[in-house]
């Protein structure tokens, strides 16, 4: 069985898109947990802050997601552009 | 070189059962150890009591053991089975089951060391609370096999139903693909569920008397940690069920193969994050019991907003599988 070059292209594409995703993901998750985890302590420490805390937990999270969008757009890419 | 389909079979179920037992041993022996080097400090600190701070280190160890327990179970049967129907599909889904338990059991045996630890810990301080730290110890520590669990139901599965006459290309690579969703999915969740145990049972014993408050938000939170292997079994169901039409293409299997790895590395960080937010909700709610409803909406908050991601590798998943 011959396999074209733009087949392996495409196979590789498909490996690389499961890859960006999925290592991708492990970072921002364990990151945003981390957030979350000092939020709850904080919030224990001093309860009466706790909107100020929310908030800013929440835009600390939202900057560590920024790379967990990039690897959806990169896998995007190679799933449908590349 | 041509093998035979039968050679092939016990190749892939000997490399299956050896993947199973290798890194199935990995995650209780850390967790283990972690449980028998708290109870040493625990014995240093207060001697007189040693006899039950040994007696709870040898149970916590034992529930810690059951995830390698699984992984033995899942290598013997690879090592003594004999396929029904020789093909080489039964081949790769041999790999699957050993890939699924192997890396499954990593994420439960180390967490589940944590709440044995600090349980042994907790007792050398606060002796009169034996009875509720063991109690909480076992649910929590119980808790956490659940992603082992998951995997070795994966791994039963891919061994003993028969595919059938499904077409050889694609599916091999859905096998394998199933094997790796469910099993790397597995480790964050089993680890995450960990941390909220440990520190539900180290809150335990700092404030006795706030043990409803903290089994329930270790529970809800172990619950939510436990989603990114709830979603890397659903991929694999849907590798495992869903009929693929045949395909001489090199990049259908690759897109399965893909979808596999997506699913599982990305359950890794959720699972992870979300059991580090709970542990933080569990600490703090033992310390100020009075504010556990704050802390219990803030650690929920988190979670979802961790458990983003997981999301994200689930639908690129689903498109590998439905869409391209």
């Amino acid at each position: 069985m011959a396999i074209e070059g733009a087949e392996i292209v495409k196979a590789a594409a498909f490996i690389g898109a499961g890859l960006s995703m999925g290592l991708g993901a492990i970072g921002p998750g364990v990151g945003e947990g981390m957030v979350a985890a000092k939020a709850c302590e904080a919030i224990g420490k001093n309860p009466r802050e706790a909107g100020l805390l929310t908030r800013t937990m929440l835009v600390g999270q939202a900057v560590a997601e920024s790379t967990g969008i990039y690897s959806l757009v990169v896998a995007l890419l190679l799933l449908f552009v590349v | 070189m041509g093998f035979e389909v039968e050679t092939v079979i016990k190749i892939a179920a000997y490399t299956g059962g050896g993947i199973a037992m290798g890194l199935g041993a990995v995650g209780a022996a850390i967790g283990e150890g972690y449980t028998a080097a708290r109870a040493n400090l625990a014995i240093s600190r207060n001697p007189e009591i040693s006899g039950d701070i040994f007696k709870s280190m040898l149970v916590g160890q034992a529930v810690a053991e059951s995830a390698s327990i699984f992984a033995l179970v899942i290598a013997i049967l690879l090592l003594f089975m004999d396929a029904a129907t020789p093909s080489l599909l039964k081949a790769a889904a041999f790999l699957g089951a050993g890939l699924s338990m192997g890396f499954g059991a990593i994420g439960s045996g180390i967490g589940s060391g944590y709440p044995g630890g600090e349980a042994c810990f907790g007792i050398s301080q606060q002796p009169a609370a034996d009875s509720q730290l063991t109690t909480n110890m076992l649910i929590g520590s119980a808790v956490c096999q659940t992603p082992a669990i998951f995997s070795m139901v994966v791994a039963l599965m891919l061994i003993f139903i028969d595919f059938g006459n499904a077409p050889l290309t694609p599916t091999w690579a859905a096998f394998i693909g199933a094997g790796l969703s469910m099993g790397l999915a597995a480790i964050g969740s089993g680890y995450g569920g960990g941390l909220a145990a440990g520190a539900s049972c180290e809150g335990i014993a700092r404030s006795p008397q706030s043990v409803t408050n903290v089994t329930t938000i270790m529970l809800v939170g172990q619950a939510v940690s436990q989603t990114p292997s709830i979603f890397g079994l659903l991929i694999s169901f849907i590798l495992m069920f869903k009929s693929f039409p045949e395909s001489s293409m090199l990049a259908t299997p690759m897109a399965l193969l893909g979808a596999g790895l997506c699913m599982g590395f990305g359950g890794i960080g959720p699972g992870i994050g979300n059991g580090m937010a709970a542990e933080g909700a569990v600490r703090w709610v033992a310390r100020n019991v009075e504010h556990s409803n704050e802390l219990m909406r803030i650690m929920l908050v988190g979670q979802a907003v961790s458990q983003s991601t997981a999301i994200y590798a689930m639908v690129v998943s689903l498109v590998l599988i439905f869409v391209v």
